[in-house]
């Protein structure tokens, strides 16, 4: 029962939001707050009880829900779900305190705002939980609502004609997973019993053909949500419409149900298939690295820009996942985890930097260290952790990504890796123009941090520092999932070439 | 133990960032006091490590594990053998006399607190570089260090050439990381293994292949920390740190770090000769390189600047040359961070004195203004140039020496060039010193030149012993080729043929060192016009230039990655946002279908995604009928 407690704790607390008085947006605020703190407490509890040792799912729960259709509620856990789950939770209070007034100037009421943000939290345990293909599908899907009317209501410019952009780009991939899904529910019902549990899925028998099919239609739907290039153009106009909240949710959680679903999915139900796509799959990671790295480097926005350099990251997650090595996988979800905080620290930033100065445009900005220094050293240590600087987190989890790779797919790697260099470039650049030479017209006045801003930015950069340098209990939680993972779709490490003759 | 020697300065470095203004009083005075501790430190590991026989000297430590996913295993481990130890009393050392110098140096700038966190910042990077007992934790440490120099570099950043200085610099570094980087890859994927020990115990079983893909990329790594050919670019424009930096990042210690690496992965090298040749080569190339800019340079600090670039040449010149050149390589290094990190702060003295005048055509007569600083950089000029019995003597001249008895064409061709160097380089530090201490005063009419306060003073004196007495020292007895023997020479112990006695060598040398000298006196000692002449030859003007390395960088690499950057940029909104929006439209039926989902109707959207449900929950209705 632990984990569906947890689940439902957001939405246990929009219920309360909902009651609450229109009028009082400071106690709805609270109330949020408290909510997204009481859900983060909840789930360090239950990660506490997780057993590394164990290889199978954990807080497993099942109850029949449309017996009929064979639907059940399946919850479980694995390390790759649990420290997903971490993350969102952590990041969900993080969210709710960086951007206490984000609210009050959309189209609907800060009320409203909280109740989506709550039922979006739900949503977002919810689909790393299922275990069940069915209750994934409904989550996968529902999650897209909440998201679109906080950028739709809630964002900046553009935002209705991102939203929908956002929205479209979605469902189309849904569409093709829905397809697949129907498909595999037809064949499991030939082969022993109508059912959507993915353990019993992944006993299928198919032919090549439709097992490539039904592959993509899985792997397209995710490689939209965890933009791959060539679909990821939706990914700048939602992060620049957004506010940074949603943006910080959008990027640091919802992506991250595409690279999930690549290994729970895709190279659960799909071992073959999987095998037959990975040399296209590399080569688009691959150029997404390169290609949203400099795309990065070309951006006058700094939210595009963001946007651009977590393509060039989501291209390393997917590279990691592909390469079926220990640590290309273990590496792939901790880089899941640590992209979810340097990316939150980033957009978090960022909005308040855009909010003082009244435009996101690098331009506009210019010698912000010496006016706003805290804003300012924030900012840069973000940026640091985007780069994936040695000793800050992301640096643990690009290297093994890379390592992993190179003992499998050398080229792939040493392609990949220069993409270390322009990303030097694309958070130096606009490190410069914004932090550094003399204080241009308009940030003369600029304000630093406040008390309620220092709050919510200091956890994460202590989770990057901490992080990088004692991934350890992270990656403890991953690995045997990991491994799991890779053993099932019938790999095992490549060994070190000095010891292959002697085997 | 060994962990403190970088949680000292960690610790400062922490606390002045932290602490921010509530730190200034007294910020500079715990970050001297953190950096001196740790030398002292170091000095206690070192008597205890002189105490015990030679094959227990070497230490490690595990700190805890830090990476460990499959067969991929990183511990936090540190190890202090006879190399490290070197290196250790070097950073602390020199580190430490640096921090007292610009506790004065750096006296009146508003951000002297910030300077001091980036100083200990430094340090504790640096010592983490020289300490780890793995390829990672060297990165880490190889990193830290490019970081502290890059916010070094840039600490007057408000100046926007300074925060592109500092900028060009991280990224150059950048480039050279990733042959650190691929290095450590192929070392794990052939030999399971990224940790020094396992490496050396693992190397002899790999193949020639690996070995030298493996040595190329160390070079590559060193060529960017180092400022070796061809990622030279940075060093000049580093020069925009306050003095004190350039005398212990950007001479002494940081860029250095290239020969640390190559001399430590004398394991790799000594089995791959091919990527040992082209560290020697590599050297070669880089020592003449500087040379010939440090000619054509006005301004003080960047003609000490292509200095070192030739120097770090010498040095990685010797450790191309194995197991016969480590431990000289290693010697010149330590003689250098005397003699050069002694010229720099004496450089930071006279532009004390001089209002940061760094042009020497508008200095001239400085050494009545300022004995003592005259006298300190003249001794460690006497050293650079090699006159006996100064430091340089003793450590270029074996450098020669080893590489001229290579034997062949190798060997004349890599000696002559560092004999050539030798030659090149007392012709532009004579100038320096005859541009900036003798000759008239060039002096503009605010200029009051005076000596530096003895806080400033004092270190320069610190190292000007060391530049006077170090080289002796070191080769009394063989001292330093003995102490490092057990860690870089435990391959090969045939003796080297010797083609070249030493009095040859040093007579030759000698010659060419007095040419260069009097050339310089005889050019500079008249009346030297206080602008840079223009009517000097195509040849002046491109080593005024750098040899042109930025215009060929440019040319070769930023513009046309400028232009694809753009046209990328161009792409993405046409050519593959257009693609996907026709095929969505196509897909959605009509483009009436489009504008009116997009009409503001949201309901309809979320109808869509009911519909998707409800859709699959009728098929399974329909399927299992």
């Amino acid at each position: 029962m632990t984990l569906t407690i947890i689940g439902l704790l957001p939405l246990l607390g929009a219920l309360v939001i909902s009651a609450l008085p229109k009028a009082n947006d400071k106690l709805i605020k609270q109330a949020a707050l408290a909510t997204t703190i009481f859900v983060a407490l909840g789930s360090y509890l239950m990660a506490a009880r997780f057993d590394r040792a164990e290889i199978g799912l954990q807080f497993y729960e099942s109850y029949n829900w449309i017996s009929s259709f064979g639907i059940k509620y399946s919850v479980g856990l694995d390390g790759i779900a649990l420290v997903l789950i971490l993350m969102s939770v952590t990041l969900a209070p993080i969210v709710v305190v960086a951007g206490w007034n984000e609210a009050d100037t959309g189209r609907w009421s800060v009320k409203t705002f909280y109740i989506l943000l709550l039922v979006l939290e739900t949503m977002m345990i919810g689909v790393f939980a299922a275990t069940d293909v069915f209750l994934f599908y409904v989550f996968f899907e529902a999650m897209l609502i909440p998201v679109y009317f906080l950028i739709g209501g809630y964002g900046t410019g553009e935002r209705a004609a991102a939203a929908v952009k956002f929205l479209l780009y979605s469902l189309f991939g849904g569409l093709l997973m829905l397809a697949s899904i129907i498909a595999l529910y037809v064949m499991s019902g030939d082969q022993g019993g109508h059912t959507f549990d993915i353990g019993a899925l992944s006993q299928l028998q198919m032919s090549k053909t439709t097992q490539n099919w039904l592959f993509l239609g899985f792997f397209i739907a995710f490689a939209i949500k965890a933009p791959l290039w060539p679909l990821h153009t939706w990914l700048p106009d939602a992060a620049d419409s957004a506010t940074p909240g949603t943006s910080v949710l959008l990027l640091g959680v919802l992506d991250k149900v595409g690279t999930f679903g690549m290994i729970r999915y895709c190279l659960n139900l799909f071992p073959d298939a999987s095998k037959t796509f990975t040399p296209i799959i590399l080569v688009l990671s691959v150029i997404s690295i390169i290609y949203g790295a400099f795309l990065a480097i070309g951006q006058r926005n700094i939210k595009r820009l963001i946007a651009f350099t977590s393509i060039s990251h989501f291209g390393f997650i997917t590279m990691g996942i592909f390469a079926m090595t220990t640590q290309g996988h273990s590496g792939a979800t901790l880089y899941m985890v640590n992209h979810g905080f340097s990316t939150a620290a980033l957009f978090l930033v960022a909005g308040w930097m855009i909010s003082r100065r009244k435009s996101s445009t690098i331009a506009d900005f210019g010698g912000l260290q010496r006016v706003t220094p805290i804003m300012a050293w924030s900012f840069f240590i973000a940026g640091m952790s985007s780069l994936a600087l040695p000793g800050l987190s992301s640096f643990v989890s690009e290297f093994l990504v890379l390592v992993g790779t190179f003992t499998r797919y050398p080229w792939h790697a040493v392609i990949a890796t220069f993409g270390i260099v322009l990303a030097a470039l694309y958070i130096l650049i606009p490190v410069q123009r914004a932090l550094h030479g003399p204080t241009t017209p308009g940030n003369e006045s600029l304000t630093d941090l406040n008390l309620r801003e220092k709050i919510a930015i200091a956890p994460v950069i202590a989770i990057i520092v901490a992080l990088g340098f004692f991934p350890s209990p992270l990656l403890n939680i991953i690995n045997p999932a990991a491994q799991a993972t890779i053993q099932a779709a019938g790999f095992s490490d490549p060994v070190a070439k000095i010891e292959q003759g002697n085997n | 133990m060994i962990g403190y020697l970088i949680g000292l300065p960690l610790l400062g470095a922490t606390l002045l960032l932290l602490g921010g203004r509530r730190t200034d009083k007294w910020g500079h005075l715990l970050a001297t006091a953190l950096s001196a501790s740790s030398f002292a430190l170091g000095a206690k590991l070192f008597f205890e490590m002189l105490a015990r026989p030679t094959e227990e000297r070497a230490i490690s430590q595990k700190l805890f594990t830090w990476i460990h996913v499959g067969g991929f295993q990183v511990d936090a481990g540190l190890l202090l053998d006879q190399l490290s130890i070197c290196f250790v009393l070097l950073i602390t050392g020199v580190g430490t006399l640096i921090h007292i110098y610009s506790i004065s140096y750096m006296s009146h700038d508003h951000d002297r607190r910030r300077f001091f966190a980036y100083l200990n910042l430094f340090i504790a990077a640096m010592l983490l570089l020289v300490l780890g007992d793995s390829y990672l934790n060297l990165y880490v440490g190889w990193e830290g260090v490019g970081l502290a120099s890059y916010l070094l570099i840039g600490f007057w950043n408000q100046k926007p050439t300074y925060a592109t200085a500092a900028k060009k610099a991280f990224v150059m570094n950048r480039i050279g990381d990733m042959g650190l980087s691929f290095a450590i890859m192929i070392s794990f994927a052939t030999l399971g293994a990224v940790s020094f020990k396992d490496v050396a115990e693992r190397a002899p079983a790999a193949s020639n292949a690996a070995l030298t893909a493996m040595g190329i990329m160390l070079l590559v790594a060193a060529t960017g920390k180092s400022a070796q050919f061809p990622l030279q670019a940075w060093l000049g424009d580093a020069m925009a740190g306050p003095t004190p930096v350039s005398a212990l990042i950007h001479a002494a210690t940081m860029v250095t770090a290239g020969v640390y690496l190559i001399t430590r992965s004398n394991f790799i090298f000594d089995l791959a000769p091919d990527a040992q040749l082209a560290v020697a080569v590599v050297g070669a190339i880089t020592l003449l390189f500087g040379a010939l800019v440090g000619t054509a340079k006005d301004d003080i600090k960047k003609a000490l600047a292509a200095s070192t670039m030739s120097q770090i040449g010498y040095m990685i010149l010797g450790a191309g040359l194995g197991p016969v050149g480590y431990a000289f390589a290693i010697m010149h290094l330590l003689t250098h961070g005397f003699f050069k990190a002694g010229m720099f702060l004496g450089a930071g003295s006279v532009m004390h004195g001089m209002n940061d005048e760094v042009n020497m055509r508008k200095y001239g007569a400085l050494r009545a203004a300022m004995p003592i600083t005259a006298i300190t950089f003249g001794l460690g000029y006497l050293a650079i140039i090699g006159i006996p019995p100064f430091a340089g003597f003793y450590s270029k001249d074996k450098l020669i020496e080893v590489a001229l008895n290579a034997g062949g064409v190798k060997g004349l061709l890599l000696g002559g060039a560092a004999l050539i160097g030798a030659g090149i380089t007392a012709f532009y530090m004579t100038r320096v010193v005859v541009l900036t201490f003798t000759g008239k005063a060039r002096w503009d009419h605010e200029a009051h030149p005076h000596e530096s306060p003895a806080l400033m003073w004092i270190p320069m004196a610190l190292l000007a012993v060391g530049s006077v007495a170090s080289g002796y020292l070191f080769t009394r007895g063989d001292a330093l080729v003995n102490w490092l023997t057990p860690v870089v020479a435990h391959h090969h112990t045939e003796h080297h043929e010797e083609l070249y006695s030493p009095l040859t060598i040093s007579v030759v040398a000698l010659s060419l060192v007095a040419i260069g000298v009097l050339t310089a006196i005889f050019k500079y000692r008249g009346d030297v016009s206080n602008t840079a002449p223009e009517n000097v030859s195509i040849f002046t003007r491109i080593a005024r230039r750098d040899l042109l390395q930025d215009a060929v960088n440019e040319a070769v690499f930023m513009r046309p990655g400028q232009a694809l950057t753009e046209t990328l940029v161009k792409v993405d909104k046409s050519a593959i946002d257009g693609t996907v929006r026709a095929v969505g439209l196509s897909a959605l039926g009509s483009a009436q279908g489009l504008r009116k989902l997009q009409s503001g109707y949201v309901r309809s959207y979320a109808a869509v995604i009911l519909a998707g449900v409800v859709s699959l929950l009728l098929v399974i209705w329909v399927v299992t009928q």
